[in-house]
């Protein structure tokens, strides 16, 4: 052994597989079943790591999603509704057990189907996803404390669309909060990543979930569409991209059905020269580089105080040099795969544009993968904000560097954004915080952290990014009507 | 008052040449957060090291352990037992090479040289604690006794405790002259290793600014503690000490070592602590020139797993020596 200086090479260290059984095919989950797909189309998923088939899975139509609607009404109407509310918080505690028990599955599963690293489905995506189901299964029988006076009323189905980002998480965002209030669902997962909502149609079975509480129904926009459109749903909730976003707020214009969107987000994480350096370095790893930059709050954009700008970015790229990529089930990844080709060609595009800009490019020594789609730790320096990388969400492990000079300069550059979703603050300066916070026109702002979430938390933008919150009293609240008749009841009183 | 103070060339270059500028200096050190730093130490914690990575960690741990006894009951017999160990850790296995340095009480530094000299160890080096050890509540004439007592016994190492009462009540300038006074004593080819006893340091913050001050007045090394104090290295701490080792390098270019002691039993601890140093200060750190492992129980785990390792199973503990 060469004793005067020494690489550790961490040997490969593969999640197994084994546990997880994934069918060839699979159909739409309605009605407490599967069913093939009546126009008998299918899509295949694949592992954006390999670019392996892992299943082929239905396409639904309108035929399909006038069945998933039509069980969806039928459970509210015969069964759902007329279920004391503690029942319906007992499902959903039982749910959130026997996902539990399956964690494992459904990490890897999650890793599979979406290029994500193991560490992050089994440390953050699935223990998340369970703890929204055991907070708002505390909630089912606690509705007249949600502000909305005595006894509110569910919507009755609701149709919920939703991204390939955090696909499990985001079935708990949207079916948790659905369930608890009282609505039944008709869920559509991302086309790229229909796996774990699949697993969890089992769990509904294992849990005995009563058959058309739970519906999904896979596909594409298309399929998405259909159901939004549907004359049956009765509310709607998309997290996605803005472009969708507005689409679908045009399409519900004159209809009043009630919209919830969670869109896009350029974050601003915002470094002062006071702030616990190292730990801020940790913070904007984690703020772009969590999920391969796939996340809507990502701190996208990193605005450093002009002064500690050289030594900040060393111990940035000093860092960024420690990041693994690769095999998103080696337990050591910290970078997966980029979830479909067309995401790669987006972030390519983009990166291109800035560099067609005069931005200026770092990217760390790694080898990437010669199978499947991977994009290494990029940042930009240079960057203006007339810049195209510094205005579009890249949603890709991409960060765009500004500098300030003034904590006005860095509100102001902060919140030039048509975007409204997520900031951080890092400074020791604890009026500071106090006083950038309430400036910054951001739905979440974290200081001295980022990413953190809870499912006590509202969550939700500003402006483009979105209507409504999801999470805690907020999120809940778009899953039901105030009973006007008991509106000004003196519960009111009772909860803030 | 006309207090001098001496400053090493390190400290100058710095620009540190007075009380007021040392002050200056460790003040102007950014914060640390302790949630943040916390979170990355359990990050880190997650590695998974397997199979041949495994295996080369354990050689490396195992060449860098300061195997130490540190007990009021120590008799020249245990020296002499704990020298044989720390030469030939597997007796059966000639492959396998010495630990980093034996570290004993400064009274039992001849006989361990001595022994070391007559069984073919004269390269393995002798650390002995010094200063007062643990609590470093002596007069300075004391401790500089003490450690050219070390020093003509023989010891090439000489572990210092800093007097934490006086770095606590924001003395650093005392705590400072200290560390100068002893590594005068030391000299270049005596090894300084700077006790923080970061157990008693309270913050984070405190860690960070002893480090500093450890490196900016002449330590070699510096080590979270004596032992005797809990708790002890734990992977914050030990994080926050790398940090200060790489930065203190970018800044003056001299490469200081680090050794964790305390609580670290088994080869997962062990492990750990590279994984820290891989990914903090990096693969310049990874050699016992610049990293040590303080401990006692440790080698024996570490010789278990290296068996299991090149065997599949695991032995019984009768198959490892006792001491």
């Amino acid at each position: 052994m060469n004793k005067e200086s020494n690489e550790f090479q961490y040997s490969p260290a593969l999640e197994s597989t084994s546990i997880v059984k994934i069918a060839e095919r699979y159909g739409h989950f309605i009605n407490g079943k599967f069913t093939s797909s009546r126009s008998g189309k299918t899509f295949a998923t694949i592992n954006p790591a390999t670019e392996e088939i892992l299943a082929k899975v239905a396409v639904g139509s309108k035929v399909d999603i006038d069945l998933a609607v039509k069980a969806a009404s039928g459970a509210y109407k015969k069964v759902w509704s007329k279920l004391p509310a503690k029942e319906r918080g007992k499902y959903l505690y039982r749910i959130a057990r026997l996902m539990q028990e399956r964690a494992r599955e459904f990490a890897i599963i999650e890793s599979l189907d979406n290029g994500k690293p193991i560490r992050e489905t089994r440390d953050v995506d699935i223990p998340l996803a369970i703890s929204h189901f055991f907070y708002h299964a505390g909630w089912a029988d606690k509705l007249d404390y949600a502000g909305l006076g005595i006894a509110p009323r569910a919507h009755g189905v609701a149709g919920q669309i939703i991204p390939w980002n955090f696909p499990l998480l985001m079935l708990a965002w949207k079916i948790a909060p659905a369930l608890a209030a009282g609505n039944t669902v008709v869920l559509k997962p991302a086309e790229t990543t229909p796996l774990s909502a699949l697993l969890f149609a089992e769990i509904c079975q294992e849990a005995d979930l009563p058959p058309g509480v739970v519906n999904i129904v896979t596909g594409d926009g298309k399929t998405g569409a259909e159901i939004i459109a549907h004359r049956g749903i009765d509310k709607v909730a998309f997290t996605g991209s803005t472009e969708v976003g507005k689409a679908i707020a045009l399409s519900l214009a004159t209809t009043g059905k009630p919209l919830s969107l969670e869109l896009g987000g350029k974050g601003a994480n915002i470094v002062f020269d006071d702030a616990p350096l190292d730990q801020a370095v940790e913070g904007i790893i984690n703020g772009i580089f969590f999920n391969q930059g796939h996340v809507c709050c990502a701190g996208s954009r990193l605005l450093i105080q002009e002064n500690i700008y050289n030594e900040f970015l060393e111990k940035l790229k000093n860092r960024m040099g420690k990041i693994r990529v690769g095999n998103p089930l080696d337990k050591n990844t910290d970078l997966g795969a980029i979830n479909s080709k067309a995401q790669l060609q987006k972030i390519q595009t983009l990166t291109r544009a800035g560099a067609a800009e005069g931005a200026i490019s770092w990217q760390p020594e790694s080898s990437l993968p010669k199978k499947g789609f991977w994009y290494p730790p990029t940042i930009f320096t240079d960057v203006t904000m007339a810049h195209r990388i510094a205005r579009e969400e890249i949603f890709g492990p991409v960060l765009s560097i500004l500098t300030f000079r003034t904590a006005q300069e860095a509100i102001e550059k902060a919140n030039n954004t048509p975007f409204g979703l997520s900031a951080g603050i890092w400074s020791e300066k604890g009026s500071r915080i106090l006083w950038v916070a309430k400036e910054l026109k951001a739905g979440v702002i974290w200081s001295n952290t980022f990413n953190k979430f809870d499912p006590a938390s509202p969550f939700g933008g500003y402006k483009e990014s979105g209507w409504g919150r999801e999470g805690g009293r907020h999120g809940l609240a778009s899953y039901l009507l105030r009973n006007e008749a008991s509106a000004k009841s003196p519960s009111r009183k009772l909860v803030r | 008052m006309a207090a001098t103070h001496a400053f090493p060339e390190r400290a100058k270059s710095l620009g540190i040449t007075s009380e007021k500028s040392l002050l200056k200096f460790l003040s102007s050190l950014p914060g640390i957060d302790q949630i943040g730093v916390e979170e990355r130490a359990g990050y880190l914690a997650t590695r998974s090291i397997k199979n041949e990575s495994k295996r080369w960690a354990i050689d490396l741990a195992l060449s860098m352990v300061d195997l130490t006894t540190l007990e009021g009951s120590d008799t020249d017999g245990k020296i002499r037992a704990l020298c044989n160990k720390g030469l030939h850790p597997d007796p059966f296995d000639k492959t396998l090479g010495r630990v980093g340095a034996i570290c004993v009480y400064n009274d039992k530094v001849k006989i361990a040289r001595n022994h070391l000299d007559q069984i073919g160890g004269s390269d393995l080096p002798i650390a002995a604690v010094s200063t007062a050890f643990p609590a470093g509540r002596a007069s300075m004439a004391v401790k500089i006794q003490d450690t050219r007592d070390a020093i003509s016994d023989g010891a090439s190492e000489i572990d210092m405790v800093i007097d934490r009462g006086a770095f606590l009540s924001g003395s650093y300038q005392d705590v400072f002259d200290e560390i100068v006074t002893i590594k005068s004593q030391c000299g270049d080819d005596v090894h300084l290793k700077v006790i923080l006893e970061t157990g008693e340091l309270v913050s984070y913050d405190n860690v960070r600014k002893a480090s500093y001050l450890a490196c900016l007045a002449g330590a070699d090394f510096i080590k979270t503690s004596t032992g005797k104090i809990s708790p002890a290295a734990t992977a914050p701490v030990v994080l926050i000490m790398l940090e200060a080792v790489r930065d203190f390098m970018n800044l003056s270019g001299i490469q200081i070592g680090v050794k964790p002691a305390g609580g670290i039993r088994n080869t997962k601890d062990a492990i750990k602590q590279l994984v820290l140093v891989n990914e903090i200060a990096g693969s310049q750190w990874l050699s016992p020139k610049y990293f040590r492992i303080g401990a006692s129980a440790l080698v024996n785990d570490l010789l278990m797993q290296r068996m299991k390792a090149r065997d599949g199973y695991y032995a019984s503990s009768n198959y490892v020596t006792l001491d």
